[in-house]
């Protein structure tokens, strides 16, 4: 169309609203899920091979506290808001009546909260 | 009495005269029963008749009226001056089109998107006589009514960061009336060939804005997940359909 104007790219479109800064933070967060996972198959890799020593030394070290304090808030908010869209991709229907999102939510969190309890359990309790 | 009234900031854009929109002040009765819509033919009435805007039923059922009023996407018929306290109020054209003039957006690709997702019902293998008559149940009609409700406001693409920063994305509305005939029990088609692709479903990274911005509740967001959980299945399963 000759004469129509075409907005610039706006490459900080997401500092425009409060609801896209929330979006783009919940996808940095992955990098702390990944980073988790990565921090598992280490401790896996250390416990399976030796050197389970070295890793406890690591893992002492106050920086790697800090990191993971950060990764455990990260994931933990990443979860959250992950179980919170969950309702939109699965729409229940049972006889005609669509159960609410609020329910699917809630099962979520709560199926999230059982399996965390147990791993806790398993982990924690003294050998 | 001297009338209240609050001033509009209102992207004017005249090809030929200015280079890219200008945002320009005018006064106008602030009235309780006003929306942003009755300010804008206020302007055009009274204060300057070459401000040019789309609009049609004034009562949010053309589509056509939708505008970026103090950077959100709305339906300036149905939001009214006095939300804006004080004001004052900024129009501008719908964020993520090309701009034809002032207020009025190039809609062709939109149009277009629409019509690529086969928005009418399939049958295949049959050729029933015209006054065959394909009955449904409530439940039936529920299953994909919420999408059928669509006005073509465009205000969920205006909203979504996807569609903004790459225009090939199939975008909210137009995969929501794919699912629209999807769910439709008297439909035969899936529209995988158009649906599942990295410019369509796959291109949503659900931020979810879209679903926030509809005036109509149609939740095009949620037609994008459980198409992308439709389309994952369909990739495992080949032979299996919706
Ligand atoms: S889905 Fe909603 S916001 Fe998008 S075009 Fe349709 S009515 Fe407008
Ligand atoms: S004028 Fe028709 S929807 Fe606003």
């Amino acid at each position: 169309m000759t004469g129509a104007y075409v907005p610039r790219r706006d490459r900080l479109w997401f500092t425009r609203s409060r609801r896209y800064a929330l979006f783009v933070l919940r996808e940095l967060t992955s990098v702390f899920v990944a980073w988790a996972v990565a921090y598992l198959l280490l401790m896996i890799a250390a416990l399976a091979g030796g050197g389970y020593d070295g890793f406890v030394a690591l893992a002492r070290q106050p920086w790697m506290i800090a990191v993971n304090g950060v990764a455990l808030a990260a994931t933990g908010f990443h979860a959250l808001t992950f179980l919170n869209l969950a309702p939109k991709a699965t729409v229940v229907r049972l006889d005609g009546w669509r159960v609410p999102a609020w329910m699917i939510q809630g099962g979520n969190h709560s199926a999230w909260l059982l399996v965390s309890a147990i791993l806790a359990y398993v982990v924690l309790r003294s050998p | 009495m001297t009338e209240e009234s609050i001033r509009l900031e209102v992207a004017r854009y005249r090809p030929g005269q200015d280079e890219e929109p200008v945002l320009v002040p005018y006064e106008v009765p602030l009235r309780p029963d006003w929306a942003v819509l009755d300010g804008l033919a206020y302007v055009k009435d009274r204060l300057d008749g070459t401000l040019s805007f789309r609009w049609s039923c004034r009562m949010g059922i053309c589509g056509s009226c939708g505008m970026t009023v103090n950077g959100e996407p709305r339906l300036t018929c149905g939001t009214f001056l006095t939300e804006y306290g004080t004001g004052p109020v900024r129009v501008e054209p719908l964020k993520g089109f090309p701009v034809i003039r002032d207020l009025v957006v190039d809609i062709e690709d939109f149009l277009a998107k629409l019509s690529s997702v086969r928005p009418w019902l399939v049958r295949e293998g049959e050729e029933p006589p015209l006054t065959t008559e394909y009955a449904q149940t409530p439940a039936q009609l529920d299953a994909y009514k919420q999408y059928s409700m669509c006005v073509n406001c465009m205000l969920c693409y205006s909203a979504c960061p996807v569609y903004v920063l790459d225009p090939d994305f199939l975008g909210p509305a137009a995969i929501a009336l794919a699912q629209r005939y999807n769910l439709d029990s008297r439909d035969m088609d899936d529209r995988f060939d158009v649906l599942g692709h990295e410019d369509a479903v796959w291109g949503c990274t659900f931020v979810g804005e879209c679903t926030n911005a509809c005036p109509k509740h149609v939740d095009p967001a949620e037609a994008i997940q459980r198409y992308k959980l439709t389309a994952a299945l369909r990739s495992v399963l080949p032979w299996s359909r919706r």
